[in-house]
């Protein structure tokens, strides 16, 4: 009991008014040590940020306060057949010049909750000692200033170092979650307001230029599709590829179209994930997916050139028509698969499969030199 | 000497893939046929008949400066491989070095060779082959600065027809049409 030291009545009223009053509980005795204190047997106990403060029921002139700062350890203690539950309270021992309300030699005092609310009591004592708001709080100060010193030794100090570890860690992984929670409610919003723009975009066609649309639609882009068919969302592979050529269908439709109807499946993947954002697809798993895309009768499908290049393409699209288009490129000027891939947007690769095919087709021949390899019109054909 | 310079180059050779052989097989087709028309052409109009492959490669007729692109060995092979099969080209040597360019086949050559004969009251007599190639009656036939082993050739066909008899003096020869 020599931690405590008494307060007037003018002491504890103001530091009930000024300080939170976290919690409070009736019909609480202390115990100095083992033995139970015939002085202070029944009282109220409060507990603010920073101090524990005993009021005894009868006479409110007796009342002492422990502060928080003494207390290295707080235990509970479940009520047995006859006992009422407790807190034990280990405590530092006091300084010197400290004037204690009664003499003790005991290091630890009890408090016995008569009528129950330990449970509850605890919870937020133990809670108002991990957060040390005493450090903090500026206001009431102890009269003489308990002990500031840390136990860093025994058995206690390590209890005490390993609770606050805890406590940190507890507060980082729950500050986490919250954070990602917040994310996922965000997200929705996000691809709403998306959609917003995109339709606003649509209606607005005219009164923005050219390029701030295309950067506008790079963002979108890169905010992705927001519902990607995932592996896991499907029972088995077949259906997983199948969903999959649906979607890769729906996206690449738009862009297909802006691009003359075909990219090669490179491009492509690069493309779907970019969309995607997470979950990304394999090259192996998108190359399957493509496969399904005729027999499911979808908008775009497979093409292997010759060459073995492969390329998405829109299903509607008739070899005839990329040839034609590459004959009226040709038509302007001759062509190296470069020039045609910088003409028509597209990949070299891809031009120099759409200049290959014009030259199968007999629309186009070659001319190979040292300068590198040309495309011109065929007129061998064209003077028959 | 005044054809040579007049000798017009077609279309083709002013187009640069005319000098690529082209993949597509219709359009090789089309674009050998134009090589085969252009090489006899050139070489009736310069009055020549022997090809040597090596030198070709550098003549105007498969190089074309102007446009600084040229037939490749194995293009050249490949017409003169054409020009065979229409029975317009015979390989001199088992190499395939060299060739006779047939712009007139060797038949033809025979009958041009008797009907010049024939027009010019050589029949019965003997002229050589210098004569028939290098002499100054004939500047204005076809058969002027003729190769002499394709000259022998389409006499050796006027031979078989007993119309001509090949003869052979002091290393010196000579045909005597009948």
């Amino acid at each position: 009991m020599n931690r405590f030291e008494q307060l007037s009545v003018e002491a504890y009223s103001s530091i009930l008014k000024t300080e939170e009053n976290i919690a409070k509980q009736r019909s609480v005795g202390l115990y100095d040590g083992e033995e139970r204190s015939p002085v202070f047997d029944r009282g109220i106990l409060y507990l603010t940020p920073t101090n524990l403060i005993w009021i005894d029921e009868e006479d409110e002139s007796l009342a002492i306060r422990l502060h928080l700062s003494t207390i290295i350890l707080a235990e509970d203690q479940r009520a047995g057949s006859d006992q009422s539950s407790k807190i034990s309270l280990h405590l530092n021992p006091p300084s010197e010049n400290f004037s204690p309300v009664q003499v003790s030699e005991a290091n630890h005092v009890k408090l016995s909750f008569r009528e129950g609310g330990m449970t509850e009591f605890f919870r937020r004592l133990s809670d108002t000692l991990m957060r040390k708001r005493w450090e903090t709080v500026v206001g009431v100060k102890p009269v003489g200033p308990p002990s500031r010193r840390e136990m860093r030794t025994g058995i206690s100090g390590i209890e005490k170092t390993l609770q606050a570890q805890q406590a940190t860690v507890n507060i980082h992984i729950s500050k986490a979650f919250e954070d990602l929670s917040n994310l996922m409610t965000m997200a929705k919003d996000t691809v709403n307001l998306t959609k917003n723009l995109v339709s606003r975009l649509k209606n607005k066609q005219g009164e923005i230029t050219e390029d701030e649309t295309t950067q506008l639609k790079s963002y979108l882009l890169s905010l992705g599709v927001d519902d990607p068919v995932t592996r896991d969302a499907y029972g088995n592979d077949n259906s997983y590829y199948r969903g999959l050529a649906i979607e890769v269908s729906s996206v690449m439709s738009k862009p297909l179209k802006e691009k003359g109807g075909l990219m090669t499946l490179t491009d492509v993947y690069v493309y779907v994930n970019r969309a995607r954002g997470f979950e990304l697809v394999s090259p192996e798993d998108l190359l399957r997916a493509c496969r399904l895309m005729e027999s499911l009768r979808l908008p775009t499908k497979l093409k292997v050139f010759d060459s073995g290049v492969v390329t998405l393409e829109l299903s509607d699209l008739m070899d005839a028509d990329v040839v034609k288009r590459t004959k009226e490129a040709l038509d302007k000027s001759p062509l190296t698969p470069e020039m045609l891939s910088r003409e028509f947007g597209i990949s070299v690769v891809l031009a120099r499969e759409m200049l290959l095919l014009a030259e199968a087709r007999g629309a186009a021949c070659r001319d190979e030199s040292i300068e590198g390899l040309r495309f011109f019109p065929n007129k061998f054909v064209l003077s028959k | 000497m005044s054809t040579q310079d007049k000798f017009e180059m077609p279309w083709q050779y002013s187009f640069p893939p005319f000098f690529t052989l082209q993949p597509n097989l219709d359009t090789r087709k089309l674009q050998l046929d134009a090589w085969c028309a252009l090489v006899l052409s050139y070489f009736r109009t310069h009055r020549l008949c022997v090809i040597d492959v090596n030198e070709s490669q550098s003549s105007p007729l498969f190089s074309n400066t102007t446009l600084n692109r040229k037939l490749s060995p194995e293009t050249i092979s490949v017409i003169l491989d054409e020009l065979r099969k229409t029975g317009n080209l015979e390989w001199i040597d088992k190499n395939k070095r060299r060739a006779w360019v047939l712009w007139k086949s060797v038949d033809e050559w025979a009958k041009v060779l008797y009907r010049w004969a024939v027009d010019n009251g050589m029949l019965s007599t003997v002229c050589t082959f210098y004569e028939l190639i290098h002499g100054q009656d004939t500047t204005e036939e076809e058969f002027h600065g003729m190769d002499q082993d394709l000259l022998l050739k389409a006499l050796r066909c006027l031979e078989h027809q007993k119309r001509a008899e090949i003869i052979s003096m002091d290393g010196n020869m000579g045909v005597k049409f009948f």
